[in-house]
């Protein structure tokens, strides 16, 4: 890769996480490139084996790798992530393996709902729902408007983490499309399991049941961490998000709601998903063309 | 059976050296909290590197043994009694079926650790029996013990000869209530102003009651962040950042006030700048501190921090040698 292109992209910061981790931030701001880079570099980063190193963890726009400093040192890492870096460049040609997932959503449900009254005092605006404040705030003149913006394109699953299993998602969509919310001002001590929340960028399901700071717009009938691993789709690993996946959350009412949580009960729920190969030049050339393709390999024949 | 519960303690989990390698998935690897206090109690009971013990928090438990057995009490000074006699720390005893182990009050320290030879035999989940309560896994039935559970304990390997084998003195560390940690600075430090790391590194700061194997919590300054326009996907608050993954040991300071250190079982990414990471020398320190305690931060550069890690690591080996 010739210095013009690298010239184009923000400085990377490298950091030592004591002497146990290697941190490096990318770039300060989201963008999908910064992920699709994060992704590109992890992944060269795990096909080479390095011995000492015992976990790789892409970020949004970083990414933090775990060592055993007994056994590499965290600059030797460096030397080599800086080199994977260069390789990588500004991931042009860069194809992902990945999968299209349909992830069946169920909006104003009456569990967040719940939720979210309980803790008015928390949030920026007690008077309103956290739909209607972030349909405000995004300029969308009703709530309707809004959702049909948040479920109208898929999803880019950038980041695993907090706690096990929970999916941070990044809309494919131009950076002027974006959605943004802020989180909560003081973080709710309870957000039910299989929550749809929105905080910051990202779109997540909270995988289980406890404190949480994103605005809460719908539910899940599904999970995506089976700890017991009784369902078809968590028989290699307990939780079912992995990233790079496209993600398309679907709007669905009440009576599907509860046919998938039932489905879920008797242990024969499987996502609808397809293997597909992902090019990140084209989610940035066109993502809207992108999509549709995308999609009409999900729902189509 | 091993042992019955007869009272739980304030919080008392079955403990290994940890889930490692899940990090990715957001597990966060549990395990021990004070590492070299686990340790010396398997090399005082004659266990495998690995075997899980019970980590005692605070307030210790009842219990009985309902097998004869070789075991270890390390870590915070909270003496041991078997059968209502004082009995030693840092020493390989022996109990017989029947005899019950209980605790004094916390001396100094905040966590013991108690080793059984043979370890504590629970089923591993992915490859740790380490105890992960926030969502119900590993351990004991995923909990903090209660009143009326049985353990199992596993086979000895050679218990009966360690009775009476004790840490030299040298090697048993004394808690006080003040303690300095070691950080390296990094992460997203450039968030804090230059005055505000200064008054990070100067301040004494204070163990407040949100001190738990999640992290700790700490009151004393208030720090604050370099203005600037919030990048996209952060959120609005200047403590925001587009989040990201958090080491172990991690330092972050939501809303400015309130500096947390991430712990064993804490969340592995967010939203939140992180300012700098505690050593994993140093975790053991931190570990045996408790609501109240006073609590410095000094820099220190990664060949310091190495430098501990290797010289606390020749530490156990040595003590390992004088044990076995």
């Amino acid at each position: 890769m010739g210095r013009s292109v690298e010239t184009e992209l923000p400085q990377a910061r490298y950091s030592y996480g004591g002497d146990e981790f290697v941190f490096v931030e990318l770039s300060e701001a989201m963008s999908l490139k910064v992920n699709f880079r994060a992704m590109a570099i992890t992944n060269k980063l795990r096909d080479e084996n390095i011995e000492g190193v015992t976990d790789i963890c892409p970020s949004n726009a970083s990414y933090m790798i775990r060592i055993d400093p007994d056994v590499l040192h965290p600059d030797e890492l460096i030397s080599r992530l800086k080199e994977i870096d260069e390789e990588v460049g500004d991931i042009h040609g860069f194809e992902l393996n990945t999968r299209v997932v349909d992830v069946p959503v169920m909006i104003d449900d009456p569990w967040t709902h719940e939720a979210l009254m309980r803790f008015r005092d928390r949030h920026q605006d007690p008077d309103s729902t956290d739909l209607e404040y972030s349909a405000r705030i995004n300029g969308y003149d009703s709530k309707e408007d809004f959702i049909e913006a948040l479920l109208g394109s898929p999803w880019l699953v950038t980041m695993i983490g907090f706690v096990p299993g929970l999916p941070w998602c990044y809309q494919l969509v131009p950076p002027e499309e974006q959605i943004e919310v802020p989180k909560y001002v003081r973080p709710r001590t309870y957000t039910p399991e299989r929550a749809f929340g929105f905080g910051g960028g990202f779109a997540v399901i909270y995988s289980v049941e406890g404190a949480g700071g994103y605005q809460l717009f719908g539910r899940s009938p599904v999970p995506v961490l089976d700890v017991q691993q009784r369902l078809p789709d968590f028989r290699d690993s307990i939780v079912f998000p992995k990233p790079g996946d496209i993600w398309n959350y679907r709007r669905i009412d009440r009576e599907e709601f509860d046919r998938f949580e039932a489905e879920v009960e008797e242990g024969t729920f499987e996502y609808k998903k397809k293997d597909f190969v992902f090019h990140p030049d084209r989610a940035l050339e066109d993502p809207h063309a992108y999509n549709e393709e995308i999609l009409g390999v999900l729902y189509g024949d | 059976m091993g042992i019955r519960v007869k009272s739980p303690g304030l919080l008392t989990t079955v403990q290994d050296t940890g889930r490692f390698g899940e990090y990715a998935l957001g597990m966060p690897p549990s395990g021990a909290m004070d590492v070299f206090s686990y340790q010396v109690g398997n090399y005082l009971v004659g266990n495998e590197e690995g075997a899980a013990s019970l980590e005692i928090t605070y307030f210790g438990p009842e219990l009985e043994f309902t097998e004869g057995a070789v075991i270890a009490v390390t870590g915070a000074e909270m003496p041991p009694k078997i059968n209502g006699e004082e009995a030693p720390t840092w020493e390989t005893l022996e109990v017989g079926e029947g005899d019950v182990l209980s605790f004094d009050y916390l001396k100094s320290g905040a966590r013991s650790y108690l080793a059984v030879a043979g370890g504590i035999d629970v089923p591993l989940f992915m490859h740790s029996r380490s105890t992960y309560t926030l969502i119900g896994l590993g351990g004991h039935e995923g909990r903090a013990l209660q009143e009326g559970d049985e353990l199992k304990i596993g086979e000895s390997r050679n218990g009966g000869g360690q009775v009476g084998k004790r840490v030299d003195d040298d090697h048993i560390p004394a808690y006080s209530r003040e303690t300095e940690l070691r950080v390296i600075i990094g992460l997203a430090s450039y968030r804090l102003t230059e005055e505000s790391m200064e008054e990070f590194l100067n301040t004494t700061w204070t163990v407040t009651p949100d001190a738990d194997r999640v992290g700790y919590r700490y009151r004393g300054g208030e720090l604050k962040f370099v203005e600037r326009e919030q990048p996209a996907g952060a959120g609005s608050d200047p403590a925001n950042v587009v989040d990201f993954g958090y080491p172990i040991g991690s330092i972050q300071v939501p809303g400015g006030v309130e500096p947390i250190v991430l712990m064993n079982d804490a969340v592995t990414g967010g939203g939140y700048a992180t300012i700098g990471t505690v050593i994993s020398a140093d975790r053991d320190k931190l570990a045996q501190t408790k609501t109240n305690d006073k609590t410095r931060f000094r820099s220190v550069d990664l060949d310091e921090a190495l430098k501990a890690r290797k010289d606390r690591g020749e530490q156990m080996e040595e003590i390992k040698g004088s044990l076995t």
